[in-house]
């Protein structure tokens, strides 16, 4: 008897131990970050929000990721294609590298990016001829941004592709389809949500992407200062309202994407 | 076409992954060995590699312990109403969708030493911000879903059968967990370690806001390599940024040779 009354206490005390700590590091910071955005009433999260640097740096950012989504659909959806549909030597080699980017620290994502396309590089004095720079600029928070969610798009349509029953597509090619009719009538289709989903994660981490960025934009505000960097100049400069103001309105963003890729997953497993 | 596709992908992974790569570590021996151990023994780097360390074996601790007893309640709890498990389950995956930088701010707002809380806790001679404490709760945040993204489907797939078994026979629940669901979790435990490593030796955003990055005393090895790179101290940057690329890879490699092995045995 006391052997099993010892074994409840300490079942609940494990219980009440892993939900305290669920709650206070994951819930509590969230609803905090909300609660001090808010605490100076709405008008006054306006004003933080509209304020012309920060909501300059927040348009520049969902441009800039929406293009780094569009880069990598293309790229990333030719690449899962390839990778799942064809056998050639070092497939299994460019495989186990497309997770590459997860692995490696966002600051030295930064760094490459800056030796690669500084000024002293060759690519770098290629662009100067051409008449436009890329480091500092916008060209690189794109290639920045291209880089740390390069994996999405592609592990996301992969098993949609493996999945894939071949019996539709011969069937396709039985009456009479066209190799490209078939692409575009029989197998897009089915890597539709993949790239859907894949591409909201892209855009989710490009809004949200801050160590590869700072190192290779200027930073300059108004010009090449996104949102990330520029809550944490004002995190520096010592006004929190600020910087909750435009945290709150990204992760807003990324919440609503991420679940929105979790209802699609689960209905998709489900159904 | 076949060609064309195969050869339009080796040029996207040679560009944006291999040479980048192959750049870093060409760039930190560009003074020769002589120039990358010494960007590497400065005594800052050292103090920022055992922070880095010292972080990443705390964090990975108590992610690990917590995570898998998480994983377990979520998939396997009866006290849990099943509504209630679905909310829990998709609060997992927020740290995810939260940028680093925010999720240094919201330890900054909660335990800045403006705060009640923190303004408390620096009275009694705790401080968190500025100090290892917040770098490790801002380190746990960042990490808390992948132990339990990693263990969560293993066991929903393993089912409860054989956990019912040991029960009816007469086991405790620790020796139910040892003996049955352990064995069987185990992997995935492990791929779960080597991600929250990796992104702890990693982890940049967050920690630069709650650290403050103060030189021998929080800075850690990516925000050494920051630091350098804004004063243009680009070997010294890149001899710290090979040995975080390499242990990076080291671990990707290991996960990807420990997943082919598993899966190998799984089918032979």
């Amino acid at each position: 008897m006391t052997n099993m009354l010892r074994s409840r206490w300490w079942s609940w005390g494990f219980r009440s131990a892993v939900m305290l700590y669920f709650v206070l590091l994951i819930v509590f910071p969230i609803l905090g970050i909300y609660g001090q955005s808010l605490s100076d009433g709405w008008n006054a999260f306006v004003h933080n929000l509209t304020e012309p640097i920060a909501w300059k740096a927040v348009m520049l950012t969902v441009k800039l990721a929406l293009i780094a989504t569009a880069v990598n659909v293309l790229i990333g959806t030719m690449a899962a294609w390839v990778l799942i549909r064809y056998r050639f030597p070092g497939r299994s080699f460019l495989n186990s590298l497309v997770d590459l980017p997860f692995a490696l620290p966002t600051a030295v994502v930064g760094l490459m990016i800056l030796l690669l396309l500084g000024p002293r590089s060759w690519v770098g004095q290629g662009a100067e001829q051409l008449g436009f720079t890329i480091l500092f600029h916008e060209p690189a928070i794109v290639v920045a941004m291209v880089f740390v969610t390069f994996p999405f798009v592609i592990r996301a349509i992969q098993p949609l592709l493996e999945e894939l029953d071949p019996s539709e597509e011969e069937a396709s090619y039985t009456l009479g389809a066209s190799k490209a009719k078939t692409f575009f009538r029989v197998i897009l289709p089915s890597m539709v949500p993949g790239i859907v989903s894949g591409a909201m994660l892209v855009f989710s981490r490009s809004l949200a992407e801050f160590g590869a960025v700072v190192l290779v934009a200027g930073n300059i505000p108004a010009k090449t200062l996104v949102a990330s960097v520029y809550i944490f100049g004002e995190i520096e400069s010592d006004n929190p309202a600020g910087a909750a103001a435009v945290s709150v309105l990204l992760l807003t963003f990324s919440f609503v994407i991420l679940w929105i890729v979790n209802y699609m997953q689960t209905r998709r497993t489900n159904g | 076409m076949r060609r064309l596709w195969i050869g339009l992908t080796y040029i996207v992974f040679g560009l944006l992954l291999i040479v980048p790569v192959v750049r870093i570590a060409a760039g930190a021996w560009e003074e020769g060995w002589r120039g990358f151990a010494a960007g590497l023994t400065r005594p800052e780097a050292l103090h920022a590699l055992m922070m880095t360390g010292i972080i990443a074996v705390a964090v990975t601790l108590i992610n690990t312990l917590f995570g898998v007893m998480l994983a377990v309640y979520l998939v396997r709890a009866k006290w849990l109403r099943p509504q209630l498990k679905r909310l829990l389950n998709s609060i997992v995956d927020l740290p995810f969708a939260v940028s680093p930088i925010i999720g240094g701010l919201m330890i900054v707002l909660l335990l800045g030493p403006e705060t009640t809380l923190g303004a408390l806790l620096g009275r009694m001679g705790v401080d968190i911000v500025y100090a290892l404490p917040g770098m490790l709760i801002a380190t746990l945040f960042v990490t808390f879903p992948l132990v339990i993204r990693e263990v969560m489907p293993v066991l929903q797939e393993i089912g409860t059968q054989q956990e019912e078994a040991a029960h009816m026979l007469g086991a405790y629940p620790w020796t139910t967990f040892w003996r049955v669901t352990w064995p069987s979790i185990r992997w995935s435990v492990v791929y779960g370690v080597v991600l929250t490593v990796s992104r702890c030796l990693g982890e940049f955003g967050a920690v630069l806001v709650v650290s403050g990055n103060i030189l021998f005393k929080t800075q850690t090895a990516t925000t050494l390599v920051y630091q350098d790179v804004e004063n243009f101290n680009l070997t010294e940057a890149n001899s710290v940024a090979l040995v975080l690329a390499a242990a990076s890879i080291g671990l990707l490699l290991f996960m990807e040779w420990a997943k082919s092995r598993n899966s190998a045995g799984r089918h032979g």
